[in-house]
């Protein structure tokens, strides 16, 4: 099996694994409770919490734990309309940014009388700083941008647009999911005030996540219990998710440049390898400016999902933004904002590389490929066969 | 969420390609939705005289059920009498490929009318030449 689907999800680190075991078995106890055993679990958590804030350049004290990416994007955006909706109902975001974000927003115009402003991109997925500074007025009380794109990879310039939202007092939330654990994050720099990941992205488990919530930021819960995470996350902690989350975080540190050399090099290889291979077909997203693990094409005259049942036949996994792999008629929301037609959108194909892939593996991808696009190209009444 | 059926109709499409001079030619779906079937037919007459599909053939844009449904209504109309073959219904699809996930339903849907299109096209072309 090839396994090019990272940004959907990765495999958990056995290194991380090996650390949770215990906290689900004879380290069980319940972090709230008075004795020793649960006073170690509270000990556990608090590790993780150190680990999650060193790598984002944070205080422990500014980290929730959450169930994962979603529920950060929920908590921070849910969580500053409710307390600011006197103040004002405006919010910010971009045409790109994740479901988790945009489903939010759309809850949030139906249902709490918010206007949302969804900034459009540039053809490389680019959201242009200028423009979230046009978009302000006095009504806006938070402005979300997300970090990386997890469909094309484009890193969005959040440095840039957090020094704006600081100069207009005006809360920023990052959904940092595609980058966090992928290259150096420091929340002091990039200026935000919400910044949301999670583990399963980084060979961490599934399930857990965290909100960074700058010092001084306050928010409504949208979860109402127990005095977990200062009530403002209440439920008994999850630890061994959060011990996990913790390994993941120290392990990420540790290989990141390693990762990013590696995957860089096969990622340009199978780039080159396909234009070689494949007549038109385009890249999506920024030459530069893009997660060094990213892969986005669309292959024109062919459509996503039966290339992706191709290469599933060979043992690949990967994955398309066309209509039949998003589970309604619409191709992807992200390649429709970068201005491309539809019908090309719906021959999209995502490479997504991680640490486990191998030069062998990028190899016999460029290899499988052009043989599936030729093969539905020929029975494609748009592909002239001369 | 294929069944093993859709899946070999995907993989060993049935009657793939075109037919030059066909006698009729029914193109339908829309490529901004993400599926177009094109479906060619040759019409011949059989020992009574009756009007029959002599030959069939898809090309087809689109995901694994729509491949899978061209396939099998091509499979389905092959030999048949035009009449019979208008008579072939999305559910004569989707029982041979024993069941469509419900977001694929339109697949065997374009397919039928596929077929009822290349029909039409060819009683057109027949009324003019008369």
């Amino acid at each position: 099996m090839i396994y090019l689907d990272h940004n959907a999800t990765t495999p958990c680190d056995p290194a991380v694994f090996e650390e949770m075991k215990k906290w689900f078995t004879e380290m069980f106890f319940n972090p709230s409770s008075i004795y020793t055993p649960s006073q170690q679990a509270r000990q556990a958590i608090e590790d993780a919490r150190k680990k999650v804030a060193k790598l984002l350049d944070a205080s422990p004290e500014e980290i929730i734990f959450t169930s994962g990416g979603t529920e950060s994007n929920n908590t921070a955006i849910i969580g500053t309309a409710y307390l600011k909706k006197n103040k004002g109902n405006h919010i910010i975001t971009s045409l790109i940014e994740h479901h988790a974000v945009l489903n939010v927003c759309k809850f949030l115009e139906k249902n709490m009388g918010f206007q949302i402003t969804y900034l459009p991109v540039d053809k490389y997925g680019l959201v242009d700083p200028d423009d979230v500074k046009k978009a302000i007025t006095d009504k806006t009380i938070l402005i979300s941008i997300m970090a990386a794109n997890n469909e094309i990879g484009t890193i969005e310039p959040i440095e840039e647009i957090g020094k704006i939202a600081k100069e207009n007092n005006i809360l920023f939330h990052c959904d940092g999911v595609q980058v966090a654990g992928k290259i150096p994050v420091s929340v002091k720099k990039l200026n935000v005030d919400f910044f949301s990941l999670s583990a399963h992205k980084f060979y961490g488990p599934k399930g857990i996540g965290a909100l960074y919530v700058r010092k001084g930021v306050k928010f409504r819960p949208i979860l109402y219990g127990g005095h977990q995470e200062k009530g403002l996350r209440p439920g008994t902690e999850n630890v061994p998710a959060i011990v996990g989350l913790g390994k993941a975080c120290e392990i990420a540190e540790k290989n990141m440049e390693d990762d990013a050399s590696k995957e860089k090099v096969l990622r340009d290889k199978l780039e080159k390898l396909l234009f070689e291979r494949i007549p038109e077909i385009i890249v999506n997203g920024h030459p530069e400016k893009r997660l060094y693990n990213t892969l986005n094409i669309c292959v024109k005259y062919v459509e996503g999902e039966s290339m992706l049942l191709h290469l599933d036949f060979e043992g690949i996994c990967a994955s398309s933004g066309s209509a039949c792999t998003s589970g309604s008629l619409e191709p992807s929301h992200v390649l429709l904002a970068l201005g491309i037609p539809p019908e090309v959108a719906h021959g999209s194909l995502r490479f997504s590389l991680g640490r486990p892939n191998t030069m062998e593996e990028i190899e016999k991808t460029a290899d499988v490929l052009p043989k599936i696009v030729e093969k539905l190209r020929k029975m494609s009444p748009f592909w002239d066969k001369k | 969420m294929y069944s093993q059926k859709l899946i070999d109709h995907f993989k060993n499409p049935r009657n793939m390609g075109r037919i030059e001079n066909a006698d009729g030619i029914g193109k339908v779906g829309n490529p901004v939705c993400g599926d177009v079937m094109w479906i060619y037919i040759k019409v011949g007459k059989n020992e009574n005289n009756q009007e029959i599909i002599e030959d069939i053939k898809f090309e087809t844009f689109g995901c694994g059920a729509a491949v899978a449904t061209s396939s099998v209504i091509t499979e389905l109309a092959k030999g048949k009498t035009i009449e019979e073959a208008e008579k072939i219904t999305n559910q004569d699809v989707i029982d041979v490929l024993e069941g469509l996930p419900p977001l694929k339903k339109h697949c065997s849907l374009l397919a039928e009318q596929g077929l009822k299109a290349a029909i039409n096209d060819y009683r057109e072309r027949q009324k003019t030449k008369t």
